[in-house]
């Protein structure tokens, strides 16, 4: 690659349409995608294969820098963004404009063909190849350099100049001026002391069916407490519902679990009946509460029986 | 193959750059669409400099880059502060001073 000739090779031409094909696609990708994040590593391709087309014409400067500030920082700040606002967002495909699409293509269309045209007709002169404006200073990067500090040295501090601005700019612009003291440890401790609720909160889901930081425990009697729930979800609305059906469920699986060991659960059965354990077991493998009480019932009406005697000596001996 | 193909593909993606950033809603996908019309200038810039054996369109294209680079800090940091204040990244939702 040190050589160019000053026409290009026949494995140009072959990396070109191959490349090149690529190329469109991921910019049609960009464009087309209905999910930002797809949209970004589309351009992140283009913009890679970009950088190869300025390697192949001789640019090697340039094609790294293409890479290490595009794809490396600018399109990864994108990305970054893009997970500040919402990775999932995806456009929608309503048109708010009646008929802006079909215009939009129209103007393309047009604009390409302006584009190809003035490309077409332009008389571009004879073809001369970088290799020589590369060698005089003995490469692309010394030549660069020495023009750039040499012609374009004022271009260059302004450019210095300006991504300083930027760089203080972007500062200010998300920065958020704080409006009131932040709360000292001590001031936190006693607000604290004050306030009603003064142990820590209680854990989320640890009496549900499941232990995600979005689903309610449940209280001791089995609705679901709100207070388990981290504030930031409670007011984005993001609490998970406990469904009194997997509530049903967890309560038949106790109650088969109790049956299967033969312990006395909620006074319901109290005495295991020789049938009654098979009758749990036959339940626990269909696996459908609703039936399982159905079926249960019947054969332990003594027991519930029993049971509503129980409690209601118990109460008569309190 | 005639190196004037580097300057009819800058051509197609700067095209469908120009066509993403009249159809998409979202200020994100807008503004990759202006950087890949930025991009397809410099590959039509370090295309002539090519043809014409000489580096001063390289030099244009790096100025380009930097510039670029600086305008993406400052717009991401305004799309940022938009989505703060009305919690969406669209371009519709940006309509306070429609009449």
């Amino acid at each position: 690659m040190s050589t160019l000739a000053s026409t290009t090779s026949s494995a140009e031409a072959v990396q070109f349409w191959l490349l090149g094909g690529i190329a469109v696609a991921g910019a049609l990708g960009t464009v087309l995608l209905r999910r930002a994040v797809h949209a970004a590593l589309c351009l992140a391709g283009t913009m890679i294969i970009l950088a190869i087309f300025y390697l192949a014409n001789g640019a090697y400067f340039l094609g790294v820098v293409q890479i290490v500030v595009y794809t490396g920082a600018v399109m990864m700040l994108f990305l970054f963004v893009l997970m500040l606002v919402g990775v999932s967002a995806a456009d929608s495909l309503k048109e708010t404009l009646k008929g802006q699409r079909l215009m939009a293509a129209i103007c393309a269309l047009g604009l390409g063909i302006l584009l190809v045209a003035g490309i077409g007709q332009a008389a571009l002169g004879t073809f001369t190849g970088i290799e020589r404006a590369n060698e005089a200073q003995g490469g692309n990067v010394p030549s660069i350099a020495e023009r750039l500090f040499t012609e374009y040295v004022v271009a260059f501090e302004v450019t210095g100049v300006l991504l300083t601005i930027a760089a203080v700019g972007a500062t200010m612009l998300t920065h958020r001026e704080r409006t009131e003291m932040a709360k000292s440890q001590r001031q936190q401790a006693e607000e604290r002391t004050r306030s009603d609720h003064l142990p820590p909160l209680p854990a989320p889901g640890v009496y549900a069916l499941h232990n995600a930081v979005d689903r309610p425990g449940l209280l001791p009697d089995g609705t679901p407490s709100e207070l388990t729930v981290s504030p930031t979800l409670r007011a984005r609305n993001q609490i998970r519902e406990v469904s009194p059906e997997k509530l049903n469920q967890v309560a038949a699986l106790e109650q088969r679990t109790a049956d299967y060991h033969g312990q006395p659960r909620y006074g319901q059965r109290s005495q295991g009946v020789a049938g009654g354990t098979d009758q749990g077991r036959a339940g626990a493998e269909q696996d459908s509460p609703t039936e399982d009480q159905v079926r249960v019932e019947p054969g332990h009406k003594p027991g519930d029986g029993e049971s509503d005697h129980g409690q209601s000596s118990g109460e008569e001996a309190r | 193959m005639d190196p004037v193909n580097y300057l009819y593909l800058a051509a197609l993606l700067f095209t469908i750059g120009a066509f993403g950033v009249l159809i998409r809603r979202n200020a994100i996908v807008v503004f990759m669409c202006i950087e890949l019309m930025l991009n397809a200038a410099n590959l039509t810039l370090v295309a002539f400099s090519r043809m014409h054996g000489n580096l001063d369109g390289q030099i244009m294209a790096f100025f380009v880059m930097v510039v670029a680079a600086a305008e993406v800090v400052v717009g991401l940091a305004i799309i940022v502060m938009l989505y703060r204040s009305r919690h969406s990244a669209s371009v519709d939702d940006a309509s306070l001073m429609k009449l």
